[in-house]
Parts: structure tokens; sequence; C-alpha cells
């Protein structure tokens, strides 16, 4: 197997994945000082705590992505929280007969399919994680692709939920649960759609053979990403037909 | 762990400087780069929203007067030379917005903090720098539509709309309540695109501002240098982490809140407008259901935090300065930093302070206004241990301590009046008076100004590498400081006798017109816009320095105010990768003051010899 982008783990087999970047935010070891230093990360020697090669970036490289993800999902989820609480000021009154506008549409039997199709692409997504640990590339390109298939089937299977609603003569604002369907359905499509832009770029480099370790960490943040957008999607899914 | 001495870590791997000049200058990604931007951005904002105020106060003071300057200024919103109820509000809207988000959010956390949060933990750069850039850029944008705002007018032909009206801009002052935000053209001028443009901006600030807070968190806990733990670092970083934090969470709900908004605008949805509303003397049919509350709600949630996302800051400025130039460890530094979190928190809850008026039951109204009285203990941790600080230091009256004191006063004038407001029964009567602005202004306002004053003159020499003059800078003050307490003060007792927030005019004393009961107030009133224009007029001297010292200013060593956090251990200013390729090895805290036994009275953050090290608390 040709692997073009050389990164420093391969090129010193005998160190991998060095502690540095295993250990979680309060245990790094050499970075963040007296208090930060775990029982298990290397001593005070500094040529231990990353291999030869490397520089202090590339160690703290695959941790800044990571807290940099959850740090953007905590915004992504306090936009759809409010958006929620939104969605109960307008739907708790009118459940209560207070008002006679709350018209619930019917779930559109594509969205059950595509519900399928994202905790299907969840699955898929962590067997091309694996894979890739055990440097098994063949069924990670495997994998890795059918995720991204099925996320493009997902949004082609919104659109066409779209389509058939406007169809029906259901507008954004043909009233307010139409209202909320049509916003909260597009935000999150919106979003999975950048899900599906991060994992066409590791498809791509997964056919080119460039998954390094600066890759690995692409790979290991999207996936976290994409599990938060199939969460997501669950939990409106359910807030738009199941609360209503 | 102190008395180890690491090996200097040596050479670590260095970007080189970009050199063209759009790169190094322009789209930058060099924290430095970006914060000064910032701060530029924030220094054109400041002026703007004070030619709005001054152009304001003219008004307030002599009411419906003919102006000759403002008919060759605005020879459209200001025919006649008078400033019209409509111009009045559309100013209020801008100066308010401007104000909020381009210059007490801009200045405090991406101007000083981009510069110095990397610096002052030891990193290279922020932790994503195109991401860092990005932001910069899209609140420049954000700017630039809100300022084509105004012009809505003459915008509006180009994107095939009718230029529905003559008059100037969005009007719905900073917080743009529904339902009358939301209705378009039917509400009134301003109303329509003006208003799209207002929120479009204001999402645009939501999307910026998220990506610094996502930055700004991240370096911060992945990105600090050998030896800088948690408790080592200057209050400084604590109070930009914080407000990245308050950021994060607060700016989506505004976001969301904008994007209903929006809707409401251009997709006719009914997110904020009820059944029926009777507006300009038309009845609204075409939407129903919707909840103006939800409106308040949504922005106050927001809102609340960002009143800290201004004032943190400058409350973690304040401690640094005054433990610098009293020369003395900080007083209390955990509970600083602790009552800087639970100032953040308990920001969160409270927002339903600012909804007392809005017909909330009135259980919910007392919850709210128990939890806002909370918030002075923290606040009041601060001001102590602010005064703990100077008790016994050997001061050094330099421009930027002046100011931070400066700070700790209008904090606590600020500050005291919120527990005032923070009552219902006493909200009730002040809500929506000059109570109120009298307040926020002492304490969002003004104190977070002069945090930011204190930041300019105690990072000038670090920024530009030369010294501001002292003499000016300490004039500055003075004025200022005396200018600002003439202004906002008497707005205390102008709420008390009944003078509505919000109105271009309270009594005109030539056409007899107005509310009477205020006709009183005539003179106070003008005493307001004459320290107003006072005010206005001294910050001259601060421009003047600025442009002097620049120029001729005396040239700043590494560290000329003798303080110990690690901007200060390299060149001023500083190389482009900080720390020229060597990285910065921690040894102790960020107050190490006058310790017994060392041979100076500041030890620097890397100092590894000399005496052990010592907790300021």
């Amino acid at each position: 197997m040709r692997i073009v982008d050389l990164d420093p783990a391969i090129r010193n087999p005998q160190s991998r994945m060095p502690a540095t970047i295993t250990t979680d935010i309060g245990m790094k070891p050499g970075i963040g000082g007296g208090t930060g230093r775990g029982p298990s990360g290397p001593g005070s020697d500094d040529s231990k705590e990353w291999p030869p090669g490397w520089t202090r970036d590339d160690a703290l490289e695959p941790q800044k992505y990571r807290i940099g993800m959850w740090v953007g999902l905590a915004s992504v989820l306090m936009l759809f929280m409010s958006l929620t609480s939104a969605y109960i000021v307008r739907g708790v009154p009118a459940l209560n007969g207070g008002l006679d506008d709350w018209i619930p549409i019917a779930i559109p039997a594509v969205l059950w399919f595509d519900t399928i199709v994202l905790l299907v692409s969840s699955v898929s997504i962590e067997l091309a994680r694996r894979a890739l640990r055990q440097n098994d590339y063949a069924s990670f390109k495997a994998w890795i692709s059918l995720t991204t298939l099925l996320g493009v089937a997902f949004l082609a299977g919104q659109v066409a939920a779209w389509r058939e609603l406007s169809a029906q003569g259901v507008y954004i604002n043909s009233h307010p649960h139409s209202s909320f369907f049509y916003l909260l359905t597009s935000l999150h499509g919106l979003h999975l759609f950048g899900g599906v832009i991060a994992l066409l770029y590791v498809t791509v480099a997964a056919y080119r053979m460039r998954i390094g370790f600066k890759r690995r960490t692409a790979v290991n943040v999207t996936a976290i990403y994409w599990h938060f957008m199939d969460g997501l999607w669950i939990y409106l899914f359910g807030l738009l037909f199941f609360f209503r | 762990m102190t008395d180890v001495v690491h090996p200097v870590h040596g050479e670590v791997h260095r970007h080189p400087a970009p050199t063209s000049f759009i790169r190094k200058y322009v789209f930058s990604t060099d924290h430095k780069v970006i914060g000064i931007q910032y701060w530029c951005l924030a220094l054109f904002s400041v002026m703007v929203g004070m030619a709005m105020s001054a152009l304001m106060r003219l008004q307030l003071g002599w009411p419906g007067q003919e102006w000759g300057f403002l008919k060759t200024l605005m020879p459209n919103a200001a025919e006649t030379g008078t400033i019209s109820g409509e111009l009045y509000l559309s100013m209020l809207t801008m100066h308010g917005t401007i104000m909020v988000f381009f210059v007490l959010t801009t200045a405090p956390q991406g101007g000083f903090g981009n510069y110095f949060l990397p610096i002052q933990i030891g990193a290279a750069d922020m932790a994503f720098p195109v991401l860092n850039m990005l932001s910069f850029w899209i609140t420049f944008l954000a700017l630039v539509v809100l300022l084509s705002a105004p012009f809505a007018d003459s915008i509006a032909p180009f994107l095939g709309m009718d230029a529905a009206s003559n008059v100037i801009g969005p009007i719905g002052g900073w917080t743009g309540y529904a339902p009358l935000s939301a209705l378009g053209e039917r509400a009134g001028p301003g109303q329509g695109l003006g208003v799209v443009l207002w929120v479009t901006s204001i999402a645009l600030f939501c999307i910026a501002s998220l990506l610094g807070a996502l930055n700004f968190i991240t370096t911060m806990l992945n990105m600090r240098t050998r030896g800088m733990s948690l408790m080592r670092l200057p209050l400084t970083c604590w109070a930009w982490f914080t407000t990245a934090v308050l950021a994060l969470l607060s700016f989506p709900v505004l976001l969301a809140a904008g994007i209903l908004l929006l809707l409401d605008h251009l997709a006719l949805t009914s997110f904020f407008i009820p059944a029926n509303e009777y507006v300009n003397g038309k009845l609204v049919t075409d939407h129903a259901g919707g909840s103006p509350i939800l409106w308040q709600h949504l922005f106050w949630f927001f809102g609340h935090p960002e009143v800290y996302i201004a004032i943190l800051p400058g409350m973690g400025l304040t401690g640094h300065i005054l433990a610098t130039f009293s020369r003395k460890p900080i007083f209390g530094y955990r509970a600083m930093v602790y009552a800087i979190f639970a100032i953040g928190l308990l920001g969160f809850f409270v927002w339903g302070h600012h909804m007392f008026i809005s017909g909330m039951s009135p259980y919910s109204a007392i919850a709210f206004s128990l939890i806002t009285l909370t918030i002075g203990v923290p606040s009041a941790i601060k001001t102590f241990n602010w005064l703990g600080t100077l008790w016994g230091g050997q001061i050094r009256f330099t421009t930027p301590m002046l100011f931070a004191i400066g700070f700790v006063s209008l904090f606590v004038s600020g500050g005291i009046t919120g527990l005032f407001l923070g009552q219902t029964s006493i909200d009730l009567p002040l809500h929506d008076t000059y109570f109120v602005v009298g307040h926020f202004h002492l304490i969002m306002g003004v104190a977070a100004i002069f945090g930011m004053f204190a930041g300019t003159y105690f990072w000038f020499p670090k920024m530009f590498g030369k010294m501001m003059h002292e003499g000016m800078g300490k004039l500055h003050f003075l004025l200022t400081f005396i200018g600002v307490n003439a202004i906002f003060i008497p707005m205390h007792i102008m709420g008390m006798a009944g003078q509505t927030r919000r109105y271009s005019f309270h009594w005109n004393p030539v056409t007899g017109e107005g509310l009477h009961y205020l006709s009183n107030m005539t003179p106070l009133t003008r005493f307001v816009s004459w320290a107003a224009f006072f005010t206005i007029t001294v910050q001259l001297i601060f421009l003047v320095n600025l442009v002097w010292s620049l120029a001729k200013g005396k040239r700043a060593s590494e560290n000329p105010w003798e303080a110990t956090s690690l901007e200060w251990t390299i060149s001023s200013p500083p190389p482009h990768d900080n720390f020229a390729g060597v990285e910065p090895v921690v040894h102790r805290g960020a107050y190490e003051f006058s310790v017994p036994g060392a041979s100076k009275d500041y030890l620097m953050q890397t100092d590894a010899g000399g005496p052990a090290e010592v907790h300021g608390d």
C-alpha cells in the first residue's frame, strides 16, 4: 500500500500514538504544567513526550480539533434548544386547546426512510473508524464511502419530503407546525450538509491514500459531528411528530 | 514542582511570517494583526456611535430646533434641519446596536483577547488561525450591513424593492421588540428593509462571535505552555475564557431569534405576530397566533449574558492592572476566578428581570428577582478584592491604573442601581425611564469603556512598541471621569421624575408641547447634553495621544510596567510567532509582586530561581 502523506507516526512506527494525544484535557503531560501532569504520562524528559520529528503542534493537533468540535456542538445544541423553546411556547397553548390554528402535518413517509438511513450511517461510520484503527484501508474506503452515500441519500429524502408537502399545498407560512417543520428540518439539513462535505473530504482522501495522521483526526472529528447530527435528527423527528 | 528547572525546549517548528501586504495586514491569520483589526473596528464604530449620541443629545436638550448643519449633513432625513421622531429613533437604534455589538463586544474580547490571550498562555497563535481571520471578516461584513441599514431606501431599488419611505434606518432600538419589528413597512417607516438589514447584520455578528468563542475556548484549554497550570493564569485569561463560554451559549439563542424574525419578514410566518394586530390605523389579518413575548424571552436570554460579555474582560483586566500597579499580589486569586464563573453562570438565569413589565407571572418575577440580587454576591467579592489589592500597596498612579480605579468606581456606582432595578416593585415604575438608561450606561457602557481605555494605555507599549504620553493620558482620564458622571448621574434623577426613555423629546419650552410634568427637567436635560458634548470633545485628547504616541512616543522597553505575565518577556512589539520559536516555561503564578526574599519587587512567571511560588490567596 502506497501512503503518500507520511505523517510523523508512520515515520516512527514504534510510537504510533503518543500518550500525549490520547489523554484528556485535564491530563496533558507536559502541556498545561505542574498540576496537569498525569500519573501515567511520560516523565519530564522532553524527548519522551512526543516522538522525534514531531513538533508541539503535531502533538496538540488531534486534541485541538476534538475540543473545538465539542465546543462547536455546544453552540449548535443551544441553537436547537432555543428553537425548541419557541416550539413549546407556540405549541403548548395550542395543545391545551387555547388556539385552534395548530394543524399538525402528517409524517411524510420518506422521513421514516431518512431516519433509518441516518441510523445506518452512524453504524457505518463507526465501522469505518474501526477499520482505520486496524489499518484495514480497503474496508475503511468501503465504509466511509457508504456513509457519504447515506448522507447524500438523507438529504435527497429531505428534499423529497419538502416537495411532497409543498405539492400538498403545505408551505412554511401555512400554519405554525409547518413553519417549525420547515425551519427545523432545513436548519438540520444545512448542518448535515456540512457533515457531508467533511465526509466527502475524508472519502476523497481515502481514495487518494492520503489517510495520514492529521486525516485520522479528521475522520474522528467528522464521526463525532455525524453522530451528533444523527442524534439531533432523532430528537427533531420525535419533537415534530410525537409532540404535536 | 516549582524548583524544577525545565530545560529550554529549544527551537520548535516556526511558521514563516507572511510577506505580501494582503496576507500580512488584511487577510492575516496572525492573532496580533486580527486583534489590532478588531480594535480599529471598535474605534471606528465608537466614533460613529458617539456622533449619534451627540445628535440625540442635541435634540433632547433643544427639541425641535433647526440646525443648519443637519440640512447639509442629511438632506433627505432632515430636510428642514430638525430631528424628526423617526430620525431620532433610527439614530437611537444605530447607537445602541453599534455600541453593544461592535464596540463593547469586539474591542475587549476580539481586540485585546485576540492579541493577548495566546501570548499570556505562551502559545504561538490561536488554535484555529484561519477561523480567527474568518470571524473578524464576518464581523466586518456585519458592520457594513448594519451601516447600510440607514440607507435602506437608496439600496431598495437595487434589490428590486420599492423605496417605501423617505425616512432613514431601522427603528426598533437595539432590542428590536416584536411585533413592530416583525411586521415590515406596515408598522411604520424604517421597519421594512431597514429592520431586515439590521437583523441580518446581527445574525452575521452571531456567527462571527460563535467562531471567535470556539477559538478562544479551544486555545485556552489546549494551547497553554509548559508549566502554565490553570491557577497560574492571569485573571485576564479567565475573564476572556468565561466571556467566550457566555458568547458560545448565548449567541446561538440570538441567532435563533434573528432567524425567526427574518422568516416573519421574508417568509410571512407568524412566530412573533399575534392575530388581529391593529397597527398604524390598519388591522393585520394575514398573521395569527405568534407571541411577541417569545422574542423578548429569546432576546434577553442572550441579552443578559451579553452584558457580562461586555464587562467581564474589563473586570479581568482591572484586577490584572490593580495588582501590577499596587505592586501586590491580587487579593484572593481563587476567589476572583470563582467569582467570574459565578457571575457568568448566574447571568444565564436572570433574563426575566428585563421583562418585569411584560406581564409575566409575579411568581417567576420573584424567582428572577432573587437570582438577580444573588449576582451582587460575586460582584461584591470582586469589588472588595480589588479594594483589598489596593489596600497597603505601593500604588503607582499611571494612566492605566487610573482607568482601572475608575472602572471600580463606575462598577460600584452603576452596579448599586442594579440592586434597585432587580426588585420587581421598584423596577415597575422605573422601567423605561432614564433611571435605566443611567444604570446600564454607567455599568455596561462606561465601565466597560474604561476597561478598554485601561487596556489601551496598558498594552499600547506592547502592541506598538511606543509608550503613550502620560500627561495627556492623565488629563484624558480626569476629564472623562468627570464628564461621564456628569452625564449619567443626573439621568437617575430624571428617571425618578418620570422622564421616559426613547422619546425624541419630553418638553418643548418654546412651543409648550410635550409632557408638562417634565417641564422643570429642562435645565437638567440641557446640563446632561452639555456634559455629553464636553465628554465627547475631550476624547480628542485620546485620539491625539494615539497619533502622537505612534509617531513620537518614547520607545517602549520589553517590560515598561515591571509586570509579570508572559507578554512582558518578549520584545515590543512581539515577533511574528510571539516567542521567536522558543517555548516559554512558566514557574509561578501571574501576580508575584513584593515576594519576601526576592531580589526585586516582582517575579516574572518565567523566573525559575528565587523564593518559592506564593499564591495570592
